[in-house]
């Protein structure tokens, strides 16, 4: 069990040591490795990590994506009575798109090109309502006009390739919310888009968790786009979570090695650019071949004996009841080892 | 759709310029670019000099080149051209073999298309399994299967030794539905298991590519149920380049593809007098089904475009901008 559910409201979905392990012609990638979190009503969790640490497969399985002849998937994801890991295909499909919907990192090519837009968000409620095209019709004109799409009553009838990206990413998350489900997850919904169409999109979803109380599951690698609308962050690394507590908490007390590098790579506007831009040394393990103990170990700076073997993440500090992280450091020690040229940072190897 | 209206007009004026073109090459190949006398070589091996002088006259063989191109295709396209070897209009000959040679293609197309379609289905579906393989085999076979040796085979175990279907020849349509289909079911399946072979691989890798899209992911977030994902979303986009290469092929078996079956089964369509034509060396009708061909070919050509307009929205999108 994750460690905030004690005494927090009920959740709305809990993963439980998930693992999702996919057999390949080099062998055995375990891309997800023991994930475990709660997602609570209304909240904004947001999922961050580089690429390839498992954001992506993880926010798939729990809408049983990664279903698969090569892959191999353990644990559980607890929605409403089901475990999405073990539910059969006909009930995956009551609950995609009505219950959980998903947003893709790529709204160019999440559309079917040949497919009007207005007709793709009508099979989305067809799918699951049994109501005439006249009134899908309609009800997709809405949606469109709630997204912001302008002239939304012609625009309906458009092909996607007639539509700019950030209206594509609007017309998705449109279709997504067409039956109004209770979770969104959104796997790096602005990475494509330009900065400002960005900003449109996640004020976007802000405003609809804010009137709807919807769930959101941000996927990203932004570390600005988690500052921006996150209330809870799990930061992944290596197909695992390394660390896990609230938006304050991660940015201004990180516990773990590894989001201290992510914060130290950050460039901010309100201090003096570096002479470099700090990076973490060394590159992200494979997942074939993961190394034993803490993960982030071959990379830490400050890795000793004890990182030979590998941390639980749990709550390691007195005061803050759902901050959790994978680190042996002493908390104390924390405090002066993350401190690099005055502000949050990895120290760069020699 | 007022794009749609747009498109067409331009592939239809685009079509009239190929066909132009193909008539000045076919004028220049048969009656200009061999070094002899294109007056003898119209009237045959047995053309006495009486002859030879009326072609001479008839085809005005000596006027300027443009004149002659004139007149030879005034004389394909008013249907007053005659075969010197044995006196027959050649168009009459032509008109007479479209119905056993539209009839003989298109139940084979309907034959190849629908089979293509379930096994490239099944094989994209159920891919690396057992049911892919024998598909897998089955296509590879029949790709491989020659027409005229296929067709002899059918022809000699299924119709002669078995009884099962009458040996060759043609019964009307009109005059007995029942029997013309009977007579036709052989050589539609001898035409049409070359393109069902190919046509299942090719959709099978389609559909194979397609299934990796973001738009397919996107549908089954949608809970759509998985064959509403693999018909509405797979299938539909990987039969788009199916359409491309049915045209050029459906084109290619009414404008001559049909010659070895027709042959084989003594079907009297357009195909079995351009053989009979070639083989007396007997060059009117030869220059009329060269352009009863290109012009299927290229109207298909068209036909394809047009569809695949419809099929695909972007396509239009391309002709508004150029």
């Amino acid at each position: 069990m994750s460690p905030t559910t004690a005494g927090g409201p009920q959740p709305l979905l809990s993963v439980d040591d998930l693992h999702v392990r996919f057999a390949t012609e080099d062998g055995v990638v375990r891309a997800v490795d023991g994930v475990s979190f709660d997602l609570r009503p209304g909240e904004i969790l947001g999922l961050v990590g580089e690429s390839g640490c498992g954001k992506s497969v993880t926010a798939q399985t729990m809408m049983g994506l990664t279903r698969a002849t090569n892959s191999t998937i353990s644990g559980s994801v607890r929605f409403g009575g089901n475990d999405l890991v073990t539910a059969s295909d006909e009930q995956l499909q009551t609950i995609r798109g009505r219950e959980v919907s998903m947003v893709f990192q790529d709204p160019m090519t999440s559309l079917n090109p040949v497919y009007r837009v207005g007709d793709q968000i009508i099979e989305q409620i067809q799918a699951h309502k049994g109501v005439d095209d006249d009134e899908a019709k309609e009800r997709a004109r809405e949606l469109l006009a709630s997204v912001g799409i302008p002239n939304a009553a012609e625009r309906v009838d458009d092909y996607p390739y007639e539509f700019s990206g950030g209206m594509r990413q609007r017309a998705m998350i449109a279709m997504a919310l067409a039956l109004e489900p209770r979770i969104l997850i959104a796997d790096e919904p602005t990475t494509a888009l330009d900065v400002t169409i960005q900003a449109q999109i996640l004020a976007l979803i802000q405003r609809l968790n804010q009137e709807r109380g919807l769930a959101v599951i941000l996927i990203t690698h932004d570390l600005g786009v988690i500052a921006e609308v996150a209330d809870r962050v799990l930061v992944m690394y290596a197909g695992q979570i390394v660390e896990e507590g609230t938006l304050d908490e991660i940015f201004y007390d990180p516990q773990h090695p590894y989001t201290w590098g992510l914060m130290g790579s950050l460039t901010r506007l309100d201090q003096p650019p570096p002479d470099r831009l700090p990076q973490i040394g060394g590159a992200p393990p494979s997942l074939l071949a993961p190394p034993t103990g803490c993960r982030f170990r071959p990379r830490c700076p400050h890795a000793f004996e004890k990182c030979g073997e590998l941390p639980d993440l749990e709550v390691r500090l007195s005061n803050a009841a759902g901050h959790a992280d994978r680190c042996w450091l002493d908390p104390a020690d924390k405090k002066r080892l993350r401190e690099v040229e005055g502000r949050i940072g990895l120290e760069v190897p020699a | 759709m007022e794009g749609m209206g747009r498109f067409i007009v331009r592939r239809l004026i685009g079509m009239i310029a190929v066909l132009f073109a193909i008539s000045v090459m076919v004028f220049l190949i048969f009656n200009v670019i061999p070094n002899s006398d294109p007056a003898q070589r119209i009237g045959g091996k047995n053309a006495d000099q009486e002859l030879i002088d009326r072609i001479n006259e008839d085809w005005g063989f000596n006027d300027p080149l443009p004149q002659q191109y004139v007149t030879t295709m005034k004389k394909v396209f008013t249907g007053d051209l005659v075969s010197y070897q044995n006196s027959r209009d050649v168009d009459d000959e032509i008109l007479k073999g479209i119905p056993v040679t539209f009839s003989l293609c298109i139940g084979a197309a309907i034959i190849w298309m629908l089979l293509a379609v379930v096994f490239g289905y099944l094989s994209a579906v159920r891919a690396g399994q057992a049911t892919d393989r024998a598909l897998t085999i089955v296509a590879l076979i029949g790709i491989s299967l020659p027409v005229f040796w296929l067709g002899e085979m059918l022809l000699y175990y299924v119709a002669n030794k078995l009884g099962l279907f009458p040996v060759g020849d043609y019964v009307e349509l009109t005059q007995d539905p029942l029997q013309w289909a009977n007579h036709l079911i052989l050589p539609w399946l001898t035409l049409a298991v070359l393109f069902i072979g190919f046509y299942s691989r090719v959709l099978r890798s389609n559909m194979l590519d397609v299934m990796e899209e973001d738009y397919v992911r996107t549908a089954r977030a949608k809970g759509l149920p998985e064959r509403q994902v693999m018909l509405k979303h797979v299938l539909r986009n990987s039969l788009i380049p199916i359409i491309t290469l049915f045209g050029l092929d459906f084109g290619a078996v009414i404008g001559g593809g049909a010659i070895l079956t027709e042959t084989v089964y003594n079907l009297p369509g357009v195909g079995l007098y351009a053989g009979e034509s070639v083989a007396s060396l007997d060059l009117p009708p030869l220059i009329a089904i060269t352009m009863f061909g290109a012009f299927f070919i290229v109207f298909f050509n068209t036909v394809v475009d047009v569809v695949y307009a419809y099929l695909d929205p972007r396509i239009r999108l391309g002709t508004q901008a150029a």
